[in-house]
């Protein structure tokens, strides 16, 4: 441990081979093309913009949600966090919603986040089911521990799928014992729960090629609704 | 009965709201008293629809909560609950305080706040309107209502899902120009039916009915000032006239009915309505239903006469309910759009066609409207409220 390198070499966890997700597009009930995507290090800056503005959101716990992603992806860009992926959800290339996830071992997936921008369209939906499809089928995972901090995720994950408990198990986001998707329940959801296409043609997968953000207040109107009326 | 008039309507905008239900209630109330511009004429009474705020607000007595809100004293108060048909009742109560003679001004303010709690809680809340002993406690919603009310329907009269699709599509596109609507988002065909992804996108409710075809939770408040004809003759503005107003009810469990696709008590409420105005559903212009389930547009434009048994469907698709069609159902984006906070649907269906008859609904005027029609649907079609309203030339 003589130099700063070697001192990186001891913080910064050992990585996994880790399959690319390989992108797919997802027409919205409005006629819209979603396409969900991997997201690099590079682009966690442009994520963590977004996200800021929701850490003072209380809805529907948009807080706790925002403030964990915002560490969990600035541990992922700056390598402090073992084998965890960015997925993203574009329409028209402006930020739609994010999930993240990482692997625990070749077996086992841990779920930590879906954030909705665009609301109402079913988009933490179609993230989340695209989080499941990357464990289950794209890394070959048995099963993912998931947990659920606002009542939307409880009846999105738990209820939907559903989820089995796993109590036994703490997931590492801390409070609630941890739920598990094993794969069999996967792909008994699956027709109901997992959508989308590949590949992408190649003119709606451009669109998607730089995140573009929609404005702070947008991003907060969306999220939060009308916070007084039509004042 | 002496003639009423609507001299004012105002709505909050819809949606999930942060006021307090009084402040809702008071915004609403306000724009209307502003649009009437009474000037030195005070309210007399005042009316407030509300169904569940005595549950989930812990605050009931509203009438009187809202004379105090607004300073109005020391006029009337008086409290309706009739379920989803409290706001066209409260309402009714307003045009016969006025048609009695016993008042010159009344607000009529429907309001609700039931975004505070949350929807398992929400839906439990409604399904409190269905019998307690033969459906409420097998666990029977109004979702649940509504999807056996449909497949029945879908059976005997040949509507599809994708009429279903129509309706909420056509109210979704009605509801992006209604600045007061809960949502303003359109929908397609593909991304709630016939695309793969449909099937998560728009997920079963209660079958046959999904996601897209149920309203929005909403909060919400509205308000219309009722006056009497000595008080309209000196008030600005285009003179909308109660022409009538017509209420049915109907066995409270709906297996009890003859025939559950027979909407009994909308077809009579609207007979009666007609009758009182002399007006056929021919005359009418543009209407509001009560599509808290999409196919109940379907239905109720069927029951109150505008088109025969199990032709609405065709209709619809024939588009002449759209706007710019023969008939504009659901101009505002109707309770599928706009949203429906309970208390305050039927008074903020009045609102819409107020604005609509006064030619002040901007982008989704229907052009030379002049009679108008409603329906307030409450229970699962236990007391229906439909009124008739008709532009008068000064």
């Amino acid at each position: 441990m003589g130099n700063v390198s070697d001192l990186e070499g001891l913080l910064r966890p050992p990585a996994m081979d880790m399959p690319v997700y390989p992108p797919k597009a997802i027409t919205l009930a409005s006629g819209e093309k979603m396409v969900v995507r991997q997201v690099t290090r590079d682009e966690v800056p442009t994520l963590l913009e977004a996200i800021y503005p929701l850490l003072w959101v209380e809805r529907d716990f948009y807080d706790i949600v925002a403030a964990r992603l915002f560490g969990e992806l600035l541990a992922y860009k700056r390598y402090r966090v073992k084998d965890e992926y960015v997925l993203a959800g574009l329409i028209d290339g402006v930020l739609a919603g994010m999930v993240n996830g990482r692997l625990v071992d070749e077996k086992t997936g841990m779920s930590y986040h879906t954030l909705t921008i665009r609301r109402g369209l079913r988009v933490g939906s179609h993230l989340f089911a695209a989080k499941m499809e990357y464990h289950i089928e794209h890394c070959g995972q048995d099963e993912v521990l998931i947990v659920a901090e606002s009542p939307i995720g409880f009846r999105r994950w738990m209820i939907e799928y559903p989820l089995e408990k796993r109590f036994e198990v703490q997931h590492e986001l801390g409070g609630v014992p941890s739920w598990i998707l094993p794969r069999d329940t996967y792909y008994a959801a699956k027709p109901r729960l997992v959508a989308g296409t590949r590949p992408v043609p190649e003119d709606v997968l451009r669109t998607a090629d730089t995140i573009e953000l929609p404005a702070e207040e947008i991003v907060v109107r969306q999220v939060a609704g009308e916070k007084e009326g039509q004042e | 009965m002496n003639p009423v008039y609507i001299a004012g309507a105002g709505m909050t905008k819809f949606g999930r709201s942060e006021w307090s239900l009084m402040k809702l209630a008071s915004v609403a109330s306000l724009e209307a008293l502003h649009h009437a511009d009474l000037g030195e004429f005070p309210v007399d009474g005042v009316v407030v629809a509300n169904m569940g705020a005595a549950r989930v607000n812990k605050q009931t007595a509203l009438g009187s909560a809202l004379v105090d809100q607004l300073a109005l004293y020391p006029a009337t108060a008086e409290s309706v609950e009739n379920g989803p048909a409290s706001g066209a009742s409260a309402f009714k109560v307003g045009v016969q305080a006025i048609g009695s003679g016993m008042a010159d001004v009344v607000l009529v303010t429907g309001v609700e706040r039931m975004r505070v709690v949350n929807g398992l809680e929400g839906t439990d809340f409604v399904a409190s309107l269905s019998h307690p002993e033969a459906e409420y406690i097998y666990g029977v919603t109004l979702p649940s209502l509504a999807g056996m009310f449909a497949r029945l329907y879908m059976d005997r009269y040949g509507v599809e899902r994708k009429h279903l699709a129509m309706v909420a599509i056509k109210n979704h596109e009605n509801g992006t120009k209604n600045p007061y609507a809960h949502i303003t988002q359109t929908v397609t065909m593909e991304g709630i039916l016939t695309l793969p992804e449909a099937a998560v996108n728009n997920p079963p409710i209660a079958e046959p009915l999904h996601l897209f075809d149920c309203c929005p939770v909403s909060d919400g408040a509205a308000a219309v000032v009722l006056v009497s004809e000595a008080v309209a003759k000196k008030l600005p503005g285009p003179k909308v006239r109660v022409a009538g107003i017509g209420q049915a009810t109907d066995t409270h469990t709906v297996h009890e009915r003859e025939d559950p696709t027979d909407l009994k008590s909308v077809r009579l409420a609207s007979e009666k309505a007609f009758s009182m105005a002399g007006l056929t559903p021919a005359d009418v212009d543009v209407a509001e239903l009560h599509d808290a389930f999409t196919i109940l547009e379907i239905a109720e434009s069927e029951a109150a006469g505008f088109f025969p048994k199990g032709e609405g469907h065709k209709a619809l698709e024939r588009g002449e309910t759209k706007l710019g069609g023969k008939l504009p159902i659901n101009p505002s984006g109707g309770l599928k759009a706009k949203g429906h906070p309970v208390g305050a649907t039927g008074v903020a269906q009045l609102v819409e066609l107020t604005w609509q008859l006064r030619g002040e609904a901007e982008g989704r005027q229907v052009e030379g409207a002049k009679v108008a029609y409603a329906c307030n649907f409450g229970g699962f079609g236990n007391n229906v409220v439909a009124t008739v309203l008709q532009r008068e030339e000064s």
